[in-house]
């Protein structure tokens, strides 16, 4: 398994990917590459910078300073004209949904559709029904978002998020939320995807279950820096106490909850 | 004292940057409406249209209602006044002069940035904490083509229209009172109307009105997609939104009828 990864090209480079809010660094130099029709999974503990890192490939952030290639274009530095052509090469499923409230199902999906390419209205109805075929909703093109129960959304955002027949899919915790079932289809939905059109997916999660059943190999950010990076295997076998700790869920461990030591009682007075 | 001045100087230099970030929004906005259709990235018709309907339309009745008693009010104001000396007939003057210059389009801007402005931002804010902002971004849609600029020209398009309408009603207000209250005559009170209205006056409460449309579109856009923070924040961008908007278009309303005044 392992050594086919070496045949692949990566299609996404990150590169001391530095950025701070407010002076509070979020990420501290991450470097990884993500290869062409894998599964790349993002684990990490809440507040760790996941998103944060996703809204840089995805263009919506900027960093302070680092490189980000993809499809051989370095858009950390790429204009508006340029992302705006990157983007039809890619979609996004957001933490919430996303989906645009005053609008219909269907033309939530249609709108990518209606603005990247010149196809005839009735063509853009047919190929919103394919693909709400496709993550199981056939039908439901003409509910408004607000009908629709919180994996629905998830659901109709990937949908939305695949309209344009993308090489990459960014999921951001597709699966929070879900019922175990649901969250079963919509790993389904991400492995079939993949395997099936060949996409490259790089999903954020913290579900444990979901991780060992879709990922070809995953990060562990902490601290805004990369822990490690490897298979589901090598992951699973770390010896990274911070790892796991993740793994397994314990509340004692390197990950400090509870923070007791130096400057306890002085916070706490402050 | 020094953490009055540092107070003063942190008030100062957020006033700026949002002033800064409002002027640039509003050139992309620009950029958007005149460029945009040459690069076949027009600002979407559609949108335009349910904006124009949302903000026009909609907001016809409190804009008539308003100024309807306004107009009363202003009549029977200055009768009381007039009437001691002797003058009641200019009731028809006041009323219209002051309606088309003064009071129409400031009080119809003031109706707009409430029931208009406050919608846009607690529309655009909910659709910012909920990642739909982000979500038009990563589909290739620029947020201020796509949501700010038909806000902008429905707004720039109507509140002038409203406001002439409004003044209209609030001359009939005044009408209303003259005929039936004042013992005025009616051919008599609509003949003076007339003939104490300039162009001039008109025009100046037309572009009044716009440069207010301007501001309520900026400031309720800016507020709106600048929202950090969930539910509460979507709650404090809009009182914000509304606060800035009444007080802007107060200031404004004084620097253009300075102008006006002192270049005859
Ligand atoms: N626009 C922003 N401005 C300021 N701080 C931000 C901003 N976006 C994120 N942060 C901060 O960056 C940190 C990382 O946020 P991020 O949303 O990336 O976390 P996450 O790993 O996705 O967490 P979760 O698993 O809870 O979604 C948080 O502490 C957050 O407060
Ligand atoms: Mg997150």
């Amino acid at each position: 398994m392992s050594s086919s990864h070496h045949e692949r090209k990566p299609v996404i480079s990150v590169k001391n990917l530095v950025k701070s809010f407010g002076g509070r660094r979020i990420l501290n130099g991450v470097t990884l590459d993500i290869l062409e029709g894998e599964t790349f999974v993002i684990m990490g503990g809440s507040g760790c910078g996941k998103s944060t890192f996703l809204r840089h490939l995805i263009g919506s952030l900027r960093p302070d300073s680092g490189e980000v290639w993809m499809f051989g274009e370095d858009i950390a530095k790429a204009d508006e004209d340029r992302m705006h052509e990157i983007r039809k090469k890619f979609g996004m499923l957001f933490q919430s949904g996303g989906l645009f409230d005053s609008m219909s199902v269907g033309d939530n999906i249609a709108l990518p559709l209606r603005e990247h390419t010149k196809l005839d209205d009735s063509i853009i109805r047919i190929m919103v029904r394919m693909k709400l075929e496709l993550v199981g909703l056939s039908g439901f093109e003409d509910l408004m978002p607000s009908q629709l129960s919180g994996g629905m959304k998830k659901r109709v955002g990937l949908a939305r998020a695949i309209a344009l027949d993308p090489k990459i899919v960014f999921y951001d915790e597709p699966t929070a939320g879900l019922d175990p079932v649901m969250t079963g289809v919509v790993d389904k939905l991400t492995i079939d995807l993949t395997k099936q059109l060949g996409i490259t997916s790089v999903v954020v999660t913290h579900d444990m279950n979901s991780v060992f059943r879709i990922a070809d190999r995953i990060v562990m950010l902490h601290k805004g820096e990369v822990l490690q990076i490897g298979t589901p295997e090598e992951i699973r076998h770390a010896k990274d106490p911070i790892i796991q700790q993740f793994i397994n869920g314990d509340p004692e461990g390197p990950i400090s909850f509870l923070q007791r030591g130096e400057g306890y009682l002085d916070k706490l007075t402050a | 004292m020094i953490t009055a001045l540092d107070s003063i100087g942190r008030l100062t230099h957020g006033f700026l940057r949002q002033a800064g970030d409002m002027l640039a929004m509003f050139c992309q906005c620009l950029f958007w409406i005149v460029v945009g259709p040459f690069k076949r990235k027009p600002v979407p018709v559609k949108n335009f249209f349910a904006q124009t309907v949302f903000s026009g339309w909609d907001s016809l009745l409190i804009v008539i209602f308003v100024d309807f008693f306004i107009g009363m009010v202003l009549a029977m104001q200055s009768a009381y006044q007039l009437e001691q000396l002797g003058a009641t007939i200019y009731v028809a003057a006041l009323v219209g002069v002051s309606m088309t210059r003064e009071i129409g389009p400031v009080l119809t801007a003031l109706v707009i940035a409430g029931r208009v402005g406050a919608a846009i931002t607690a529309e655009l804010a909910t659709m910012k904490v909920t990642e739909q902002v982000e979500a038009l971004q990563t589909i290739g849609l620029n947020p201020v083509r796509y949501l700010v600029a038909p806000r902008l020209l429905a707004l720039a398009l109507m509140l002038p229209v409203l406001t002439v309408i409004g003044d209209l009603m609030g001359m009939v207000g005044g009408y209303v009172i003259g005929v039936t209250n004042l013992g005025l005559g009616s051919g008599l009170y609509i003949d003076t109307t007339i003939e104490f209205l300039t162009n001039k006056d008109i025009l100046t409460g037309l572009l009044k009105s716009f440069v207010f449309a301007l501001i309520i579109a900026m400031i309720s856009c800016q507020q709106g997609l600048g929202t950090e923070g969930g539910a509460e924040g979507v709650g404090r961008s809009t009182t914000r939104s509304v606060v800035t908007s009444f007080i802007m278009i107060i200031v404004a309303d004084a620097i253009l009828t300075a102008l006006f005044y002192f270049a005859g």
